[in-house]
């Protein structure tokens, strides 16, 4: 513990003169969004296709919320945003750094955002948006990320707990041919092991590759998923684990078995949902759906934290420089409200953000884990993902 | 039915002084349910405009203010006649409302739009929209009328804004989503609560800074469960009492020492509170629950839990 403040003492000098170099007279907070683009297949329903400000919208607000405080104290937040290809990522982090962008929130897969983490190095704080990987948290964890997409496991212990809570303990597992779809069956695994569920069966639906939609798709979907999930021994649910979208929206109404699905279609965890309206939550979507004109997703929420996390560091501590904001945001005093009815803050073994995890199914919020059963000697938060006596993240 | 009656003729007699109106905003319910303080008892259930939160009684007790958020406006209530007289200007989404001591105007917090509105309940019209942080929430009024005290719930500040000029004359910084905001009847302090960080901010507003953090603790509950909506202090400052949302707990502060005295178990989510003008009662909306809690304020007892509409959001109290 010791050891990692003094890495952080060290990362945070090193960014005072970085600011000190970079950013003129005045109380300014410079931030970034890196949004690292991969080739994804369309997704199945042609309303869930990604707007183009998808994360930035979630940046503009952040950065629109942090100003109008900001204001009361002669505070200036600064965006810049920017979309690159993977193997343009860490060309374009060094363009930020250079641009005197200390804080730089990242939507990419692991790999790069690991690549652009130590590229940053001591120079920039990256906080993780959207990489949900758990390793991140653990052995490939570095001390310059923060996370504030949650991972697998959390979002993966989240629904194990609503299901257990509703004695939904006999599960089917489908999970997707591709390393993320395995990544989030293993997190499934996981959580079924952790709080007492059975996994009857497991089954693996192939990617067979050509186009996801195609006019009057839904007669072949039809007579495929049931025949691919009959014959399966008794089971509650469906827990299907499909992070690359190939199969899970169509188990719905086509299963063999009048069961529930849930997992990564049906009964869904996320951070956010458009349709949460509670703990105020109502006043962020509508803030968020005048700035974008559309429906807020867990990206731009993630986003959206990755960016407050700067204004409240600011406006606590009324400074602006990185040594400051750095230091406040590691330390014990930091939280954040996110509208999910407790403060959210960071857990000091790994950086993830402790937060409660929107279970929905279609239009409505179903539940939010962790469910009230669940108790921790800390925080009831720590029951979803790694706790501290289990991490494998070691900062030295 | 006999003790209904026997309701009705006290209210017609205008009732002996311990015998108070009490009306209940229902958020969920769309409507006022009124209660009579001597018996403990719902006497009627006005139907109103949508999702009714923040509600205000004229010092007179005729009027009631009944912040209609989903409907953006403010509805007058006549209390003679049970019936809504009129509507107000009140700028989009008002959530809570705080009267000037002199009856007029009324100041709401617009919780969408980042405004206060100050508007004339005789005129009917808006005297002056004055900017704030992020969701506007908590508003006090210090006794001689001079400042209205804005809360913005994620801002998280206690926007101090004259009354004469409409300027914003000073900003505290408190702990996370500020609620409510209230003076002690002497002026001298002020009380923010701040629901996610789990405080009551102590506030000289003289200076103003903040001079005390209450906090709050209970065997058993999760701390982040402990959640501090709304505040009241008894006249002579001795009492502070703090509504602790989804503890199900309203806890009694020492005025003096601001040390915790006793934790008092009501319905779930309690989240505003208001005393009879006697000082004697205190009634607790529960949001979860349904129900009203009464704590018996000299025996420092809950008394009673009565059941209201869906789910109860402001509470208020007609005068002696």
């Amino acid at each position: 513990m010791l050891a990692r403040m003094t890495a952080f003492a060290a990362l945070a000098a090193a960014f005072a003169n970085a600011a000190a170099a970079q950013q003129p007279a005045g109380d300014i907070v410079a931030a970034a969004v890196l949004r690292v683009a991969t080739a994804a297949p369309l997704p199945i329903s042609r309303l869930d296709l990604p707007p183009e400000d998808l994360g930035f919208a979630g940046a503009r607000l952040a950065t629109e919320d942090n100003q109008t405080t900001g204001a009361f104290i002669g505070q200036e937040f600064t965006l810049t945003e920017v979309s690159v290809s993977p193997d343009g990522a860490v060309a374009a982090l060094e363009e930020l750094i250079g641009q005197g962008a200390l804080f730089i929130a990242t939507m990419a897969d692991a790999d790069t955002t690991l690549a652009l983490a130590d590229a940053a190095g001591e120079r920039a704080l990256i906080l993780n948006a959207t990489a949900m990987d758990d390793r991140l948290r653990g052995a490939d964890c570095r001390a310059n990320v923060l996370h504030l997409a949650p991972s697998r496991a959390m979002l993966t212990d989240a629904l194990a707990q609503f299901l257990m809570v509703k004695r939904w303990d006999e599960w089917l597992l489908i999970e997707g041919s591709h390393p993320a779809d395995k990544a989030l069956a293993d997190a499934y695994r996981a959580s079924a092991a952790k709080f007492g569920a059975e996994i009857v069966e497991t089954r693996v639906f192939e990617d067979t590759g050509g186009a996801r939609r195609s006019d009057s798709g839904h007669v072949q979907v039809q007579a495929q998923i049931p025949v691919f999930t009959q014959e399966a021994p008794d089971f509650d649910v469906i827990v299907a684990a499909d992070e690359t979208e190939v199969f899970a929206s169509h188990l719905p109404y086509h299963t063999w078995d009048a069961r529930p699905v849930t997992g990564s279609a049906g009964l869904t965890p996320m951070t956010w949902h458009p349709a949460q309206e509670a703990w105020g939550g109502a006043q962020l979507q509508t803030r968020f759906e005048r700035l974008a004109n559309r429906p807020m997703r867990p990206e731009d929420y993630n986003v959206w934290m990755a960016l407050r996390v700067l204004g409240e560091a600011a406006i606590r501590t009324n400074a602006t420089d990185a040594e400051t904001l750095r230091a406040y945001i590691e330390g014990p005093d930091f939280q954040l409200a996110g509208f999910k009815g407790q403060a959210l803050t960071f857990r000091p073994w790994d950086n993830q953000l402790r937060q409660p995890i929107v279970l929905a199914a279609d239009n409505v919020v179903v539940s939010f884990s962790p469910q009230d059963q669940y108790v921790h000697r800390f925080s009831p938060l720590d029951t979803l993902g790694v706790d501290g006596p289990e991490t494998a993240c070691d900062y030295e | 039915m006999r003790r209904l009656l026997t309701t009705t003729a006290l209210i017609v007699a205008a009732g002996p002084a311990s015998a108070y109106t009490v009306y209940v905003s229902n958020e969920r319910g769309n409507s006022i349910t009124i209660l009579d303080s001597e018996t403990l008892e719902v006497t009627d259930t006005i139907p109103v405009g949508q999702r009714p939160r923040g509600i205000n009684l004229s010092p007179d007790g005729r009027w009631l203010y009944i912040l209609a958020s989903d409907d953006n406006t403010v509805q007058v209530m006549d209390t003679e006649t049970k019936t809504i007289s009129h509507n107000l200007p009140s700028g989009p989404d008002p959530e809570l409302g705080v009267l000037h001591p002199s009856s007029n105007p009324l100041y709401v917090a617009n919780e969408d739009d980042n405004l206060v509105t100050a508007i004339d309940v005789e005129a009917r019209t808006i005297l002056a929209e004055i900017p704030v942080g992020i969701e506007p929430e908590g508003m006090g009024i210090s006794p001689d009328g001079r400042y209205v005290i804005n809360t913005s719930e994620t801002t998280n500040m206690a926007h101090f804004i004259d009354t004469q000029t409409y300027q914003i004359t000073s900003n505290i910084l408190v702990d996370q989503r500020p609620r409510f905001a209230q003076y002690s009847e002497d002026g001298s302090r002020l009380y923010v609560s701040a629901e996610i960080g789990g405080t009551v901010s102590v506030i000289d507003p003289s200076v103003p800074e903040i001079i005390h953090k209450i906090t709050f603790e209970v065997p058993g509950i999760p701390q982040e469960a402990l959640q501090p909506v709304g505040v009241r202090v008894t006249k002579d400052g001795s009492k502070i009492y703090v509504a602790l949302g989804p503890s199900n707990r309203v806890a009694l502060v020492n005025g003096e020492t601001y040390e915790v005295e006793e934790y008092f178990l009501v319905g779930q989510r309690v989240w505003q509170l208001a005393f009879t003008p006697d000082e004697k009662l205190l009634f607790t909306t529960n949001g979860i629950s349904n129900d009203v809690s009464v704590i018996d304020v000299e025996n420092d007892e809950v008394i009673a839990s009565i059941p209201v509409g869906e789910q109860p959001w402001g509470v208020a109290v007609s005068p002696e």
